[in-house]
């Protein structure tokens, strides 16, 4: 197949060229960029100028360069290898290129997205005759020791299989399957295309009732996220955005991860590719890099495939999504994304809405964030593709544009606090400004799988700390000696709450990640506490003679005292601590007895 | 013999616009001639036949018709060689010394190219720069880029030089160890104080200097940091020696990019900055690292002033985005008289958490850093309030937490210009610090460590103890 010229360059501004051509390029067409042959996107066409989009750096190109067309939107290989790779925005292996071009990234680095010298063992499904449709498993291979890669008939097309393959080694490109569809014949191989702008067909929508388990107390109990469904993350720098992401894909029980570092740290990249191979995936004891697959255009990469990334990203999760998975996918950080979105726009002199953003920001938002769901696929499997998107909003100021336009269509919203991670309580997830709008549609789940009374214990955990929040306002005008026993004691359980239970070491072999069901039991010691303190003020205790038995550093401490797998331990704590609090009671009422003599 | 092009089509601040050029590069460099001097410029847009052109030198006496250009068919080149070592440059690379030019080993791009990030290496080596506050909180690591957040008035400068004569980099001795100052936009007296103080620490042949000052062009300030990291890479990349660079001061960095930015008509985004300043602060301060396979690193402490001492000013808070950290300077605790000022609740350092701790620093390193952070935390709540009800009326443990903060304050923050304190020292300290609380309060430290560790003080005992 001979290119030919389609256009040729004439203005050069950053990463935005200008095209003169008689040819007619299509809109969002993928075009190669002089002769260096870099990827382009076509983002405008007015007459026979056409406007590209250039993933790389443009030092050097010149007017008067070819540009190619290639006549097809920006698309990408979906097919095994992808899961324990790594990605740039385009879907280019970084670590194959590392091995061509060393530790630097050059330009024009045009490599196959995934090995095609690679043989895979695959087991063929399929019989000749079979009629087949959409999203139809025609054949498996073992991706990775987690992942049973399915390889489906594409969307939109269906037939009658005519010819398959014997179960046996296949590189990627080889056919497996022919599928005859009136008079064509259709070559499946292991891999197919897809277009990522362009969200890929289910059969219908599920509801969300079902959590994405993360193992993270104050999202798992107070802030949950259903599978399927969007939450965001916004917060000044240092807030924990990208901890709180990495922990997610970590912890989360999901049965893949695509995790995208958006025009972030080349270092976080880094981290995660030393740590995931070394941690171990608690449901099946494989490593967890096993089930991620990673999409790194760092913060120095080029600024229009970092406007890309995230659409490779949420294209990669779907396919694994219609194989029946469910898939989450973490943004770090949709920012970087809406700003290349501004960058190119400043390029293309468009008139700005607000702080320079284009007019289209909010419905580049909502497409994304609409991708996310809980489906049932066309081969009557079920999937799901939650996305959880950090916001770094400028100077930390959660009115800007971004993250309130992101607002709108995400469900969940774990605001992170500055304040908090200032007197390092993390993950400082505020827990006053943070919501989530499934939990009426995930409490069924709760009493079933943790225990019938979770969500009443959660509102009462939720109701002490709101009580906390208004009784500090008055702390803080007159400090709280003066305030009567029962609100001291509010305080002193809100406290121990905080500490004990909302915050969280990312970095503790056992709190890392935390069960439901260890999340419940800490909760109703807690609660058990609380009730059985609040008897003793009637008979004048004072709060802090409860708070010298050492009672609340005890329930403060279950997280480094009771490990995740010995639930029996609560038991023996509640016991105890029942135990010391009868014996306070008995002192006091004995006393008073003598006083009373 | 390539073409001359005769005049110009427009000149705008820095910016000049020279119509019928013919193969011109995106980015390449231009050479203009105005009577008998001699200006460089890039190419920055390209219409056709229109470039734009920025001019590092200015457009001052450029007029429509009195120039010649010539392109030079390629991008900005630095010249590099171990020679480097102990030059002052001005701040596009070419020495000021008066001791000759350089003859270059290599020639590269001051672009660079970004490190592919499955070719980095995690940092993980902690610097020992004997200042409490950064070796006990906001841990300095090899690779790092880790800025200093200031205000006009305080004393940065002199705590980069503390850092730098202090620090002790594992896996650097003399031989292979450099540092890379970059000034732009500082004034005289600045560039000077280091020069000095190089000087004095015996250090002045280890340092390579470019200079940019408040006086030079506008437009070089932008290829200033640029030159210098070229030459961080290469004596990091090819010659494998661990590199500090110091930035100073990224402030006017930035406003120069503004400056420019708006001759060009471009678009703003927040305080007329351009919308691609993340990004580019990016280019500069993601070439900090270390690579897998070579020796040597980088290290970047870049310097800025944030202006009208607000830490969410678009220029501390794109740098904070992307750089592993920050040391916050405080004018409250300057004006108290406490050098270094390190203000440490907005302090951070990112790449602490696997460089210290066991077989690092000190197994309880990270428990005592949290404890500090927390009731240090707690102080500032207790003096909220005190400065309510007054002090008298404080709880006694409340009075306890006060006393706490003033020696914290005034012993662990605080130290001379000249002392060097190693880890053990530091993390002494915070213990004997944390014993004028009750054990209790102590939340952040496990039983274990604090029934081997915790010995509880009064405020005599602390006094006596330090002096
Ligand atoms: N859950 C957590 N446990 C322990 N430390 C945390 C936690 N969350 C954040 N941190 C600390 O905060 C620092 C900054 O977090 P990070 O996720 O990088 O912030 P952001 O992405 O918002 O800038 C981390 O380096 C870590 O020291
Ligand atoms: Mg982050």
């Amino acid at each position: 197949m001979a290119e030919q010229v389609h256009g040729t360059i004439y203005g050069i501004n950053g990463p935005v060229i200008k095209v003169h051509s008689e040819h007619a390029f299509q809109m969002l067409e993928m075009v190669l960029v002089g002769h260096a042959r870099l990827i382009g996107e076509v983002i405008r066409i007015v007459d026979k100028e056409t406007i590209v989009q250039v993933y790389e750096t443009t030092t050097g190109l010149k007017v008067g360069e070819p540009v190619i067309s290639t006549g097809k939107p920006l698309t990408i290989k979906l097919g095994p290898g992808i899961i324990g790779n790594i990605f740039d925005g385009i879907e280019r292996p970084l670590s194959r290129i590392a091995e061509n071009t060393g530790a630097f990234l050059k330009r024009g680095s045009v490599m196959d997205n995934l090995d095609h010298d690679k043989l895979w063992d695959v087991k063929i499904l399929v019989r000749r005759g079979e009629k087949v449709g959409p999203g139809k498993v025609i054949a498996e291979v073992q991706e990775t020791s987690s992942v049973l890669h399915k390889i489906m008939v594409p969307p939109n097309m269906e037939g009658e299989v005519a010819e398959v393959a014997a179960d046996g080694q296949y590189t990627i490109n080889q056919v497996i399957v022919r599928i005859q569809e009136g008079k064509t014949i259709h070559n499946l191989t292991l891999v197919q295309e897809w277009p990522v702008r362009e969200a890929r067909p289910y059969k219908k929508r599920q509801p969300l009732d079902i959590p994405l388990v993360t193992g993270q107390r104050v999202i798992d109990t107070l802030f949950p996220i259903a599978k399927g469904g969007t939450a965001a993350i916004p917060g000044g720098f240092g807030t924990g955005k990208t901890l709180t992401q990495h922990q997610l894909a970590k912890w989360s029980d999901a049965d893949i991860i695509v995790y995208v570092g958006c025009g972030e740290r080349g270092n976080e990249i880094t981290e995660v590719l030393e740590d995931f191979p070394k941690l171990i995936d608690p449901r099946n004891g494989r490593p967890l890099m096993e089930r991620t697959v990673l999409i790194g255009n760092t913060s120095n990469m080029p600024v229009a495939a970092r406007e890309a990334s995230i659409y490779t990203g949420i294209t990669l999760a779907e396919y694994y999504r219609d194989m029946g998975y469910h898939v989450a996918i973490m943004a770090d950080s949709t920012s970087r994304w809406a700003e290349a979105l501004r960058e190119i726009s400043g390029r293309l002199e468009e008139m700005p809405a607000e702080e320079g953003f284009p007019a289209y920001l909010p419905s580049r938002l909502s497409e994304f964030y609409e991708r996310a769901g809980r489906v049932e696929n066309f081969n009557g499997t079920e999937g799901s593709v939650s996305i959880i998107g950090a916001v770094s909003p400028q100077g930390g100021d959660f009115s800007e544009p971004v993250t309130q336009n992101t607002k709108r269509f995400i469900r969940c919203f774990w605001a992170l606090d500055k304040s908090l991670a200032y007197t390092r309580h993390y993950p400082a997830i505020n827990w006053i400004n943070s919501y989530s709008e499934y939990l009426e549609d995930l409490a069924p789940w709760y009493e079933e799988n943790a225990n019938a009374d979770f969500m009443e214990k959660r509102i009462r955990l939720s109701r002490i700390l709101q009580e906390e929040g208004k009784l500090l306002d008055i702390v803080k005008l007159i400090g709280s000696d003066i305030l009567p026993d029962e609100q001291k004691l509010i305080l002193e359980i809100a406290r121990a709450i905080r500490q004990g239970f909302l915050q969280q070491n990312a970095y503790h072999e056992q709190d890392t990640y935390v069960p439901i069901k260890k999340q419940y039991l800490m909760m109703d010691s807690l609660l058990k506490l609380y009730d059985r303190a609040l008897k003793l003020l009637p008979l004048g205790i004072p709060v802090s003679v409860i708070r010298n038995t050492g009672v609340f550093e005890d329930v403060i401490r279950i997280k480094y005292t009771i490990s995740n797998d010995d639930p029996g331990a609560f038991e023996t704590l509640n016991q105890d601590i029942a135990a010391r609090l009868d014996a306070l009671e008995a002192d006091y009422r004995s006393s008073e007895r003598v006083k009373v003599q | 013999m390539s073409i001359e092009y005769m005049g110009l089509k427009e000149i705008s601040g820095p910016l000049v616009i020279i119509d019928g050029v013919k193969d011109a590069s995106f980015e390449e460099m231009v050479e203009i001639t105005v009577g008998k001097q001699k200006r460089l410029g890039r190419i920055i847009q390209i219409e056709g036949e229109t470039c734009v052109v920025q001019v590092f030198e200015g457009t001052m006496g450029i007029s429509l018709d009195n120039t010649r250009t010539r392109l030079q068919g390629k991008p900005l080149m630095m010249p590099l060689s171990k020679e480097l070592l102990g030059r002052v440059l001005d701040g596009m690379g070419r020495p000021v010394d008066g001791l000759g030019e350089i003859y270059p080993d290599k020639s590269w791009d001051i672009n660079g190219e970004p490190i592919n990030p499955v070719m980095r290496e995690y940092p993980r080596n902690f610097i020992q720069t004997g200042i409490s506050s950064i070796d006990g909180l906001t841990t300095l690591i090899r690779g790092q880029k880790l800025p200093v957040f200031s205000g006009s008035g305080l004393p940065h400068n002199q705590l980069a030089v503390q850092i730098v004569r202090q620090a002790k980099i594992t896996g650097a001795n003399e031989d292979n160890f450099a540092i890379v100052f970059a000034a732009m936009g500082v004034k005289y007296d600045v560039a000077e104080y280091f020069r000095q103080s190089f000087e004095k620490g015996g250090v002045l042949d280890r340092v390579v200097m470019f200079l940019n000052l408040a006086n030079d062009p506008v437009v070089e300030r932008i290829v200033t940091p640029r030159c210098a990291l070229t030459t961080a890479e290469y004596l990091a990349y090819e010659r494998g020696m661990h590199v500090l660079v110091i930035l100073t001061d990224m402030t006017s960095y930035a406003e120069a990019l503004r400056e420019i930015s708006s001759s060009k008509g471009e678009i703003p985004s927040r305080k007329g900055y351009p919308g691609y300043l993340y990004s580019d602060l990016a280019s500069l301060y993601e070439r900090a690292g270390l690579v897998r396979g070579c020796k040597g690193s980088i290290t970047q402490i870049p310097i800025l002033t944030m202006p009208n001492d607000d830490i969410t000013h678009p220029i501390p808070d794109l740098t904070g985005y992307i750089t592993e950290g920050q040391i916050v300077l405080d004018k409250g605790l300057h004006q108290k008289g406490i050098y270094p000022p390190v203000i440490v609740l907005p302090s951070l350092s990112r790449l602490m958490k696997d460089g210290i701790g066991k077989g690092y620093t000190r197994e309880d390193h990270p428990q005592v850093a949290n404890q500090l952070f927390a009731s240090y935390a707690k102080v500032q709540e207790i003096r909220a309030l005190a400065s309510v009800i007054g002090e008298d009326e404080l709880s006694d443990i409340d009075k306890k937490y006060m006393r706490f903060g003033r020696f914290f304050e005034a012993q662990f923050i605080a130290q001379d210009f000249h002392e060097d304190r190693d880890i053990n020292q530091t993390l002494d300290l915070g213990w004997m610090l944390l014993g004028l609380l009750p054990k209790e309060e102590l939340d952040r430290i496990s039983p274990e460590l604090l029934e081997s560790r915790y010995v509880p003080m009064d405020e005599d005992e602390v006094a006596k103890l330090w002096t």
